[in-house]
């Protein structure tokens, strides 16, 4: 798969709140299925649906064990969605933080102002 | 007071959604986003760039013209639009497009405020034509080589994830 189609797979595996927090579940450590399963309340195959979406995207695999196939996050195709974000977030960043200092003088302005 | 985070999601097929919280009333932000000697103090983008052209007619169908500048190459970015709803100090929605196309067709952006306690929530959200260009937007981040780091990921996630899982 080309990066930006890739891309969209781990997006739209991500845009689920489960499937989050499966992930976010993964990346304290692998987990089998029931494991994954015990804290949401929610089916086997309901639970196993999601993991297939997000084998799908490449964002976790499957373990050799035989009885306990654990699931665990591939985090590399993770940094991947997280590299754009960074660099979108380290723009916007360095605008608000600008914009957090103008604020300031702002509200000095305004209560000298008030004061005179 | 601990440092505000901006949190950035994807919403649907094409938006992305920006929140951030500022230590001000959001007369103060919303001004901040509508007068152009103030725009220009903090809309700069990465280090090294100016703004060197900031016209905004902020009023139901005037146009807003933003350009910046990199000061070492002297290179420019040029963008523009038109604001489509005005309501002072919560809400202003305007197109946006920019002179050099990275992404297909127009974007509209709304910026909503809201005051609590004298602190305001900013939320921005950019609605693209289409998925593949709200795509592409999340595709250009890619072509530069930015390490990740787990914190960060860490990040997303937390700002992602429920704290508790509810039955879907």
């Amino acid at each position: 798969m080309q990066a930006p189609h890739r891309l969209d797979a781990i997006f739209a595996a991500l845009a689920d709140p489960t499937r989050r927090a499966i992930i976010a579940r993964l990346a304290a450590g692998q987990a089998s299925v029931t494991e994954l399963a015990e804290p949401f309340d929610m089916s086997q195959p309901a639970i196993s649906k999601h993991l297939k979406v997000l084998e799908r995207a490449g964002l976790i695999s499957r373990g050799r064990e035989a009885q306990r196939r654990p699931r665990r996050l591939e985090a590399k195709r993770l940094a991947e969605a997280d590299k754009w974000l960074e660099r979108y977030r380290r723009l916007w960043e360095g605008n608000y933080r600008r914009l957090d200092a103008l604020l300031d003088e702002l509200k000095t302005q305004e209560k000298e102002r008030k004061r005179q | 007071m601990k440092r505000a985070a901006l949190k950035i999601t994807t919403q649907g097929d094409r938006e992305l959604v920006m929140t951030r919280e500022f230590d001000a009333p959001r007369k103060l932000v919303y001004d901040a986003h509508t007068k152009p000697e103030l725009v220009k103090r903090w809309l700069l983008g990465p280090e090294g760039w100016s703004m060197p052209v900031c016209e905004m007619d902020v009023r139901v169908g005037g146009k807003y013209r933003w350009v910046w500048r990199n000061n070492t190459d002297g290179s420019e970015m040029g963008m523009g639009g038109t604001y489509r709803e005005v309501q002072a100090p919560e809400r202003l929605v305007a197109t946006e497009r920019f002179d050099e196309a990275w992404y297909p067709g127009e974007a509209l952006n709304t910026l909503v405020l809201v005051e609590k306690t004298g602190r305001t929530t900013l939320t921005q959200t950019m609605r693209y034509e289409s998925k593949e260009a709200r795509d592409a937007v999340i595709k250009s981040g890619m072509e530069k080589g930015v390490t990740a780091s787990y914190d960060r990921l860490e990040d997303l996630l937390a700002s992602s994830a429920p704290s508790s899982v509810a039955r879907s």
